[in-house]
């Protein structure tokens, strides 16, 4: 059974419809990167995924590890394992970080029965993975995404998805406006969580990101369709002729 | 975000947890108000000639005030006239009014406190609280007396004190709120029936959380309680009040009037946990709160502390203040107010710098949902002897869906160049984002509205007592249940 089955998908932002029939499948275990110009609509595929609901799903069916995603609230597609790297990360003033994610922790251990963590068993895996992201310790107490810088935030998302271990991990352009550091430690971070139970959906919309995450596969996303799929070579090509080269290939320039 | 919003909304239908009625034989005195219903309340009271004096006198003011002008208007509120002579204004559990240890208690009172949460018995009582229960118009017990009077710390409901007191009640009673200050510290000064009373001697640093709860439960009565807390030269209280009131469809009438008095090095924190019923979410029903709270700083180097939560009420309009005249004294005031449904909060604080060099603090959380409106009002005054006098204003709103209101109205008023004032305020918004960013790591819509308000009020809440800031928590959550809209 693959992790993700996008079947002719076609979403609607306000009444204006953006996705046109995407078509997607992921294994888990694989790097799937999403790429294409802008407005071609690879942010709106992450927000139907992670169920936003000011996105309209018209048409098409979405499996997520064999269940219906579309019919899940978001926080119950976060609970069974989706999980989203903000572009705009969100600040939540008074709440500390920390704090914060041991709640999120916890409201999915308790979806799933478990027993909620305690200071004590959550601290240690904490501090671990601040490591694992260069991040300073003072971020603990710090209220979440208050007052962080942009790398500190896209950092602090990345956090996030190693301390809550989903099957599904979408990042939402994650690199833009990362310097090189900061670059390179987010993708440490991603592929540090590589496993062979979780699959990537890396959104991105230039190609350096994937010098440092290797990809299985590249889709390249025209408008709200998949233009063109393929390797990684794929993505170098792109980098090479322009998002005009696969509009044309595509029979659908602008 | 229509379907987020809806489930919002479906919360906010969640129940009033605290509006049941106690059935108890009640003994009151006929409706209305005139000197022989303030004699009646007196002499059911057993009170010495000067108190029935003081009461008639402020009530001759009321009476004046209420010919002339009625209710202060200035207020940003709404609500339906008053009738002052459809009121009980006396109401008591029947029973010997006076009770020297708990097993004297009507056993049904004991349970409606067991039900608020409040252990009264002493052996389940939270460590270190001390606990006056005032059962409509009447102080039902007070306990842990005894180890305070170890002490000298005398805790006791104002009925008692009147009695065994009157000496400190004659001199401090009406010397920061007169009864000529306001329309309903005129009417309390006439018809209050109780309230506690501390006194902390010099030096003592009061061992324990001092704590009342007020609950009103007959029906057409109104609550005019008065508390009277006196902390002598270098001595220490902290104090909680807690209030709740059954559910009905018809307003009642709560006019209640707390001073405090600091004296050369003194320390007065007061907190406050307001949960009176709020009324429908039609806007039937529920409490006018009409609460006239002050603090003297009358010593040098004093300081008096005021935290509210104000999350009940179908009308609040209080503003506990402090009156900073002794040389360094200290002024405080945080404040978390919420209103949702029809709710109204008119609400703030006034520092009145008299003293060189004195300081005061203030900060203001005020959260909007559904239709309520919430309006901060402050008057920070430095006169003109207040050299070096200082302020610090923060005053902020959280806005809840879209038909919910936020008003700001500071008042600054400087009269000597010498002071520093910092004001700051600000109003956000709950939004899509925010919400849909908790909810896409697992939390539930409520839970992720709760933190974010949480998060809003925390420097509010970190200076409540710990048991207090975990019952302000909950009673948050619980009171914005389905609120955004």
């Amino acid at each position: 059974m693959a992790l993700l089955e996008i079947e002719d998908l076609h979403a609607s932002v306000d009444g204006h419809e953006i996705l046109k029939g995407v078509n997607l499948t992921m294994n888990a275990g694989e790097v799937h990167s999403i790429m294409g110009p802008n407005g071609s609509g690879k942010s709106t595929l992450a927000q139907v995924l992670a169920r936003r609901e000011t996105y309209e799903v018209t048409r098409g069916k979405v499996l997520f590890d064999g269940k219906d995603l579309l019919e899940m609230k978001p926080e119950d597609a976060a609970c069974q394992g989706v999980f989203m790297a903000f572009q705009y990360p969100v600040e939540i003033p008074g709440i500390g970080n920390a704090y914060f994610l041991r709640s999120a922790m916890n409201a999915v251990r308790k979806y799933h029965g478990q027993d909620e963590l305690d200071a004590m068993d959550f601290l240690p895996l904490y501090k671990e993975r601040l490591k694992l992201l260069e991040m300073d310790e003072k971020l603990m107490n710090r209220s979440v995404n208050e007052g962080f810088s942009g790398g500190e935030k896209k950092r602090n998302e990345i956090l996030q998805l190693a301390m809550l271990e989903p099957k599904l991990a979408i990042l939402d352009e994650t690199d833009s406006g990362l310097d090189i550091d900061a670059l390179r430690i987010v993708a440490q971070g991603v592929n540090a969580m590589r496993s062979p139970e979780r699959g990537f959906l890396v959104i991105t919309h230039y190609q350096r990101l994937l010098d440092y995450i290797t990809t299985d596969f590249v889709h390249v996303l025209v408008d709200g369709k998949i233009a063109r799929s393929g390797g990684p070579e794929l993505a170098l090509e792109l980098e090479e002729k322009g998002y005009g080269w696969a509009e044309t290939e595509a029979g659908i320039s602008a | 975000m229509s379907s987020s919003v809806d489930t919002i909304r479906d919360l906010a239908l969640q129940d009033y947890k605290w509006g049941f009625v106690t059935d108890v034989e009640e003994d009151r005195v006929p409706k209305g108000l005139n000197e022989d219903i303030v004699r009646l309340i007196s002499a059911r009271k057993g009170e010495p000639e000067f108190m029935l004096e003081w009461r008639l006198n402020a009530l001759r003011h009321w009476f004046k005030m209420e010919r002339e002008k009625g209710e202060p208007k200035w207020a940003n509120i709404t609500f339906g006239p008053i009738d002052y002579q459809d009121i009980v204004y006396y109401s008591a559990p029947k029973q010997k009014p006076r009770l020297e240890n708990l097993e004297a208690v009507d056993p049904e009172i004991l349970r409606t406190y067991e039900k608020l949460g409040i252990p009264l018995e002493e052996q389940k009582l939270l460590a270190g609280v001390a606990v006056d229960a005032v059962f409509d118009s009447v102080s039902v017990a007070t306990t842990f007396k005894g180890k305070l009077a170890e002490m000298g710390v005398i805790f006791c409901s104002f009925s008692e004190a009147v009695k065994n007191h009157p000496d400190l009640v004659k001199k401090y009673l009406g010397s920061v709120v007169p009864h000529t200050d306001n329309f309903f510290a005129a009417l309390n000064a006439a018809v209050f029936t109780d309230g506690s009373f501390v006194y902390v001697p010099k030096g003592v640093r009061c061992p324990m959380e001092l704590s009342t709860y007020f609950r009103i439960n007959a029906a057409e009565t109104g609550q005019f309680e008065r508390t009277l807390i006196i902390a002598d030269e270098g001595s220490y209280v902290s104090y909680l009040e807690g209030c709740t009131a059954p559910i009905r469809d018809t307003n009642q009438l709560h006019a209640a009037v707390v001073e405090l008095i600091a004296l050369d090095n003194a320390t007065i924190k007061y907190s406050t946990v307001q949960n009176w019923y709020p009324g429908d979410k039609e806007g039937r029903g529920g409490i006018y709160n009409f609460v006239t709270k002050r603090g003297k700083c009358l010593g040098k180097n004093s300081k008096i502390s005021w935290t509210q939560v104000e999350t009940g009420s179908a009308i609040t309009w209080k503003y506990p203040g402090c009156i900073l005249q002794g040389d360094n004294s200290v002024g405080e005031f945080y404040s978390v107010a919420l209103t949702n449904n029809r709710q109204q909060a008119d609400t703030g604080t006034k520092m009145i710098h008299i003293g060189k060099n004195t300081r005061s603090t203030i900060v203001s959380k005020g959260i909007s949902a559904g239709r309520g409106q919430n309006t901060y009002r402050g008057l920070v005054k430095i006169l003109k002897g207040a050299t070096g006098a200082r302020n610090y204003t923060q005053c902020d709103s959280l806005l809840i869906g879209d038909r919910c209101g936020a008003h700001t109205f500071p008042y600054i008023d400087v009269r000597n160049s010498t002071a520093k004032m910092e004001h700051e305020a600000s109003t956000s918004k709950i939004g899509e984002n925010q919400l849909f960013y908790l909810r896409q790591r697992g939390l539930k819509t409520e839970d992720a509205v709760s933190m974010i308000v949480n998060g809003f009020c925390k420097t509010v809440f970190k200076e409540l007592p710990m048991e207090f800031a975990v019952e302000a928590q909950k009673l948050l959550g619980v009171s914005l249940e389905g609120s955004v809209g």
